[in-house]
């Protein structure tokens, strides 16, 4: 009796306290600290060391870039670390004039040279910044960053003085301030960065908690892997009198569930991705605190055009054909959109659609490339990575079966094999994605020239890349855009890769947090985010 | 007379009788044969099963029916068939793999436990080593060395079973029977290598306490030599943790077949296993709790009876627990 | 006593030579390397990176260099991590599982063991029947399902506890994953611990002490406990060193900062200093943890002393 009266006692002790006790959102709502589900853990927080969206979720909070994001429009082109940008006629050079104001969070002021040591620092041959492409833009910055020019002075950037900056472009990029906006593109302190070591050292003490020195609107106050970041309200921001957050906490949640939980639990402002089975449950239970936005990413299954047999158009426009999008996107993929080309939707961009639900079709072209019924088709498979696309390889795999009378095996491989084998052409469909750095389609288009390293198909075409450059050169951003559709449905038309679905962020936000409304980027700035009790 | 008493007797069936007794292992045997004979004999019988991969997108995430007696997947698939035909794979698995690593670790911690010092020695180290290895990389390596070896494998048997002459067709029915048994050998290996570790440190520790006991050091004196002192006195006295261990052993292994098919070795989609039922399950817990709820029952049952028919059998089968 | 501890020691510095050897070896023979990401990057630069890491160099050199470097305590730098030093992160990462594994492992002793214990005492009762049941149970729903059913009902509906997260260990924060932790361990403790206990209950002596008309609590306690808890004892130590190397589903469902989903994640990203870095950990912690089991092994069996020393 007396160890059950202990029991009881025990657990009624819990349950007062807990009761008391407010949950952390409403603690953090007091604070003014927003608690973001960031879904995994960054590798580094150097801007010119990593490639991925989690990381670019805190590095736009320590830095800001030449343009800024505008927490309204994904369009709006709204000053950042420049005042003010010109560029000549044919967007080849252009002037952007930083704002005297613009401080470090040491109190340091930021000047054109820091952008200058820092595009030094990203393009230098030693320094191996893996997403260096992104500045390829400027005129000689490849032949820098791959030694054939050995001089910084020769590549087209240039401090006129301290707060004007010289862009010389390699060909006319009029979307270049919404490049800047990328995290590839931002400063870093040349003082910080040269006090903890060389120029070109990959990882150093600079950017760790306490060192780290950003023009963005927050500091890093905090970092444990696999528990948290925290960066705290930058006091020499230019803007900080109108940034109402006093820090964000990132949580790391890989797994979705837990992240779910965690939030309905009131431990998160904001997920990062809800599973696709809870959608319909929190439409129903949610409908205020369920966000289903828009995203640029598109899923597809690459074709390796060099297997024999996948190596005729007609056997990849069958197997095509012969996937419901529309109902795949309805039940294992809820929240996604059928996509009916590859680009999702980027604004002006509006290539022909082409893709389609046909069984007919499908079968007819299959039995015109030599396999009537499926009779005599290879057995290829389809390859998957250990991530949650198995029900959807599922699915493919039953639509070609059931639309064409064809066997694909999965194969699910872990994630290192798993991309090694797309980079290695040692496959004949495999299930894969792309999201987009910017609203430009050539941030879908570009990886899918000859020899590109995300291509991956075996496929190439002169005719698409003729395309692809007389676009480039051309200065009516108009036209360039309705070049930029007939490349797209060439490659629709030719499809080594079979699209199937665009994207969406789908996840659920506290009815307390003001200030975000849907971006196609999904770059929220944290410094337009208020809390609301 | 004489001879009837000494048929009574026999180790088989006064076992048997004493094993009647056991009301748990009588419960768990009916359970069992139910559960196995179904998993065996349903899905032979044309037309009784829905097809377990077919699928149908309007039919997701469905209630039990009359038509779909557990209701359906997250594919519109019947999960009462997939149940069935899972649970060959997963007994075939369970079974096979359990046996293998019972088999390496029984035979391996006796002679480390019975041998001298520095034999003994060497054997437990090699323990060592392979618990620490980092079994996610030998899975790696093994998934790559052996696939396309399963391959040739399955070319080899369907050429074994198939004459020269036959059809197309009957070639194809024949290599669609062979081939999931052929690509879950690597499974087994890699299972049978990675699972007979812990067992070994318990029958060495077993064996090393019974051998010092009075009756073995009297087997000796007999003259009785090691190999039968070692399989006739001492391992029998060692069956019981070893039974255990042995049931014990199933349950995670079915569980490891599912992490490693999501790792490209085991059963491959669409075919399913309890052990991938019970993961996709678990991840839906929430939305659809059923399709977690079918595949756990029958797994648990399972499992529950497997152990308490060992225990049952081990009683019956311990010649000591009958003078109690 | 001593010399038998220190030859175990020294063969167990040799189990980690042979364990960093084949470690580093098999790691090299994967079927992919380092730096790979969904975003590819241009090849230069991948030559560039490899070159900074060493890894250009001939295997054996690599070998040489890398086994000299942990020789001198040092782990070498995270490739995955963009160079973040291995043992930084080993420091950040092992305290939190040695923390949450230890727990874990009292608790499943403190139910695993008495539960056996019972069972054995009231073999064939319904108390037996219960327990057992209880305890296959436990094996049959692994943590995968045990861990997220907790944490909806006591944490997100009930809200005892927080559903996940860590809080520099604060205790509420431990009770949910240290409990789904526990269960599969107590389980398989109840099952080997009541199959000991029978076995030794089966004995002659017992039977003699029974007969002495000694109580059946003394039996129990004073005869027994020492030969049944042998295949448990045998258990308990590559058990522990595995519970505190970290694991990978507590770690995912309650977000727990341990080691196990770092050495994941390390492996599928070929990332070498730290797949070796956690493996020797994890291996000093198997010859520790193996010879503890050992050591106990010989105390509950006076009969092996000699035989050991």
């Amino acid at each position: 009796m007396t160890i059950l009266r202990c029991i009881i006692l025990t657990f009624t002790t819990i349950l007062l306290v807990n009761c008391q006790r407010e949950t952390q959102v409403e603690k953090a709502n007091r604070d003014k600290i927003l608690l973001v589900g960031n879904g995994g853990e960054p590798k580094a927080l150097d801007p010119h060391l990593v490639t991925g969206v989690i990381e670019s979720k805190i590095i736009s909070s320590l830095f800001e870039g030449l343009v800024g994001d505008d927490a309204e429009s994904d369009s709006v082109m709204r000053p950042g670390a420049a005042l003010t940008w010109e560029h000549n006629p044919d967007f080849t050079e252009w002037i952007f004039h930083l704002r005297p104001e613009g401080k470090w969070s040491d109190g340091e002021t930021v000047t054109a040279h820091d952008f200058v040591f820092s595009y030094n620092r990203m393009l230098h041959p030693d320094t191996a910044a893996p997403y260096v492409e992104m500045l390829y833009f400027i005129k000689n910055a490849e032949e820098f960053n791959r030694g054939k020019v050995l001089d910084f002075e020769q590549v087209g950037v240039k401090a006129i003085d301290d707060f004007t900056l010289k862009f010389f472009l390699k060909e006319p990029v009029p979307y270049l301030p919404g490049v800047t906006r990328h995290y590839t593109w931002f400063p870093v302190p040349k003082h910080v960065v040269l006090s903890y070591g060389k120029m070109t050292d990959r990882f150093t003490r600079w950017s760790e908690p306490g060192n780290m020195v950003g023009n963005g609107g927050f500091v890093l106050s905090s970092w444990r892997l696999h528990d948290h970041v925290k960066v705290v309200k930058n006091p020499f921001y230019w803007d900080a009198a109108n940034v109402q957050l006093n820090g964000v906490t990132y949580l790391p949640i890989e797994n979705f569930y837990t992240e779910t939980r965690a939030y309905l639990a009131g431990q998160l402002h904001v997920t990062y991705q809800l599973p696709p089975d809870l959608v319909d449950k929190m439409r129903a239970e949610y409908p205020k605190e369920i966000r289903e936005d828009p995203y640029v990413g598109s899923r597809f299954v690459r074709c390796n055009v060099t297997r024999p047999g996948l190596d005729q158009v007609k056997v990849r426009m069958a197997l095509s054909y012969a996937i419901d999008r529309k109902q795949l996107c309805d039940t294992i993929l809820k929240g996604y959109e059928a996509a009916d080309t590859y680009s999702p939707d980027l604004g002006d961009y509006k290539p022909e659609s082409v893709l389609g639900f046909d069984p007919a079709k499908a079968k007819q072209l299959l039995a015109e490339a030599g396999y009537p019924d499926g009779k005599g088709f290879p057995r290829y498979s389809l390859l998957i990575g250990s991530g949650g696309t198995r029900a959807t390889s599922e699915a493919l795999q039953a639509m070609w079966k059931d639309n064409l009378n064809i066997l694909i095996d999965i194969k699910a491989l872990d994630s290192g094999s798993y991309i090694t084998a797309q980079q290695k052409l040692d496959f004949d469909l495999a299930l894969a994605g792309w999201v987009g750095d910017y609203l430009d389609p050539t941030t879908f288009l570009l990886m899918w020239t000859k020899g590109n390293g995300n291509n991956n198909t075996g496929w190439s075409s002169e005719a698409f890349e003729t395309m692809l450059d007389e676009a480039a050169h051309n200065q009516d951003a108009a036209q360039r855009l309705r070049i930029f559709e007939k490349a797209e449905k060439l490659l629709m038309d030719e499809q080594p890769i079979i699209p199937f679905a665009w994207q969406a962020k789908t996840y659920l936000l506290s009815p307390s947090v003001k200030g975000w409304p849907p971006l196609l980027l999904d770059n929220h700035p944290w410094t337009a985010v208020r809390l609301e009790k | 007379m004489a001879e009837k008493i000494e048929k009574g007797i026999s180790l088989w069936s006064d076992a048997f009788q004493r094993l009647k007794k056991n009301r748990a292992a009588v419960v768990s045997l009916f359970l069992l044969a139910i559960i196995m004979s179904s998993c065996i004999i349903l899905p032979m019988i044309p037309g009784f099963l829905i097809d377990p991969n077919l699928q149908n997108l309007m039919l997701e995430n469905l209630s039990p029916s009359s038509a779909h007696y557990f209701g359906t997947d997250h594919l519109g698939r019947d999960i009462f068939s997939r149940l069935m035909f899972g649970g060959r794979i997963s007994i075939a698995v369970g079974l096979i793999t359990t046996m293998v690593s019972v088999f390496i670790g029984v035979i391996w911690g006796a002679l480390a436990g019975y041998v001298n010092r520095k034999l003994d020695a060497l054997m437990m180290r090699i323990v060592d080593i392979l618990f620490a290895m980092p079994f996610l990389i030998v899975v790696i390596l093994l998934r790559t060395v052996l696939e396309p070896k399963t391959t040739q494998l399955t070319d080899w048997v369907v050429n074994l079973i198939v004459t020269d002459g036959a059809s197309v067709e009957r070639i194809n029915t024949v290599r669609t029977a062979v081939e999931p048994l052929c690509s879950l050998i690597p499974l087994f290996i890699a299972i049978g290598m990675l699972s007979w570790l812990t067992i070994s440190r318990i029958v060495r520790a077993q064996v090393q306490t019974v051998k010092k006991l009075e009756y073995v050091e009297a087997a000796r004196s007999l003259g009785l030599g090691n190999v039968a002192i070692l399989f006739r006195h001492i391992l029998p006295n060692s069956i019981g943790p070893i039974v255990v261990y042995t049931t014990l052993t199933i349950p995670s292994v079915m569980l490891f077949e599912a992490v490693l098919s999501f790792l490209g070795m085991g059963v491959k989609p669409p075919n399913s296993s309890w052990g991938v039922l019970i993961e996709e399950g678990a991840s839906r817990m929430f939305s659809n709790p059923m399709q977690l709820v079918f595949p756990s029952v029958f797994f648990s049952l399972t499992l529950l009876s497997l152990n308490f028919l060992g225990d049952g059998l081990r009683d019956a089968l311990d010649p000591k627990s009958s003078k109690d | 006593m001593i010399r038998f501890i220190t030859g175990r020691l020294l063969q167990g510095i040799l189990v980690l030579w042979v364990l960093f050897t084949l470690t580093f070896f098999l790691v090299k023979a994967l079927p992919y390397g380092p730096f790979q990401s969904e975003k590819a990057m241009p090849d230069h630069v991948k030559a560039k990176i490899i070159a900074y890491y060493g890894l250009d160099q001939p295997v054996s050199v690599q070998y040489k260099r890398t086994l000299k470097n942990v020789l001198s305590g040092d782990l070498g730098l995270s490739t995955r991590l963009e160079g973040r030093p291995v043992d930084e992160v080993l420091h950040q990462a092992f305290p939190v599982s040695l923390q949450i594994g230890t727990l874990a492992m009292v608790l499943a002793l403190l139910i695993g063991i008495p539960a056996g214990v019972i069972s054995a005492a009231r073999k064939n009762s319904s108390i037996d029947f219960m327990l057992m049941t209880g305890a296959m149970i436990g094996l049959c729903l692994p943590s995968f399902i045990i861990g997220p059913v907790l944490a909806e009902t006591l944490g997100r509906k009930l809200l005892w506890f927080p559903v996940m997260g860590w809080a520099a260990g604060e205790y509420q924060f431990l009770i949910l994953p240290v409990v789904t932790l526990s269960l599969g361990t107590a389980a398989y403790l109840a099952r080997l611990t009541r199959a000991g206990m029978l076995d030794t209950l089966s004995q002659d002596f017992v039977r003699t002490a029974r007969a002495k008309g000694v109580s059946g609590v003394v039996i129990l306690i004073k005869h027994c406990m020492r030969g049944g808890l042998v295949p448990a004892a045998a258990f308990i130590g590559p058990a522990y060193a595995g519970i505190i190397s970290g694991s990978v589903v507590i770690e995912t469902v309650f977000q727990i900062p341990g080691i196990g989903r770092h050495f994941i994640k390390a492996i599928e990203a070929a990332d070498s200093p730290m797949i070796t870095g956690i493996v020797l950990l994890y291996g000093s912690f198997i010859v520790l943890g193996n010879l503890a089991s050992d050591l106990l092994n010989l105390w509950l069996n006076p009969r092996m002393r000699n035989a050991a020393s």
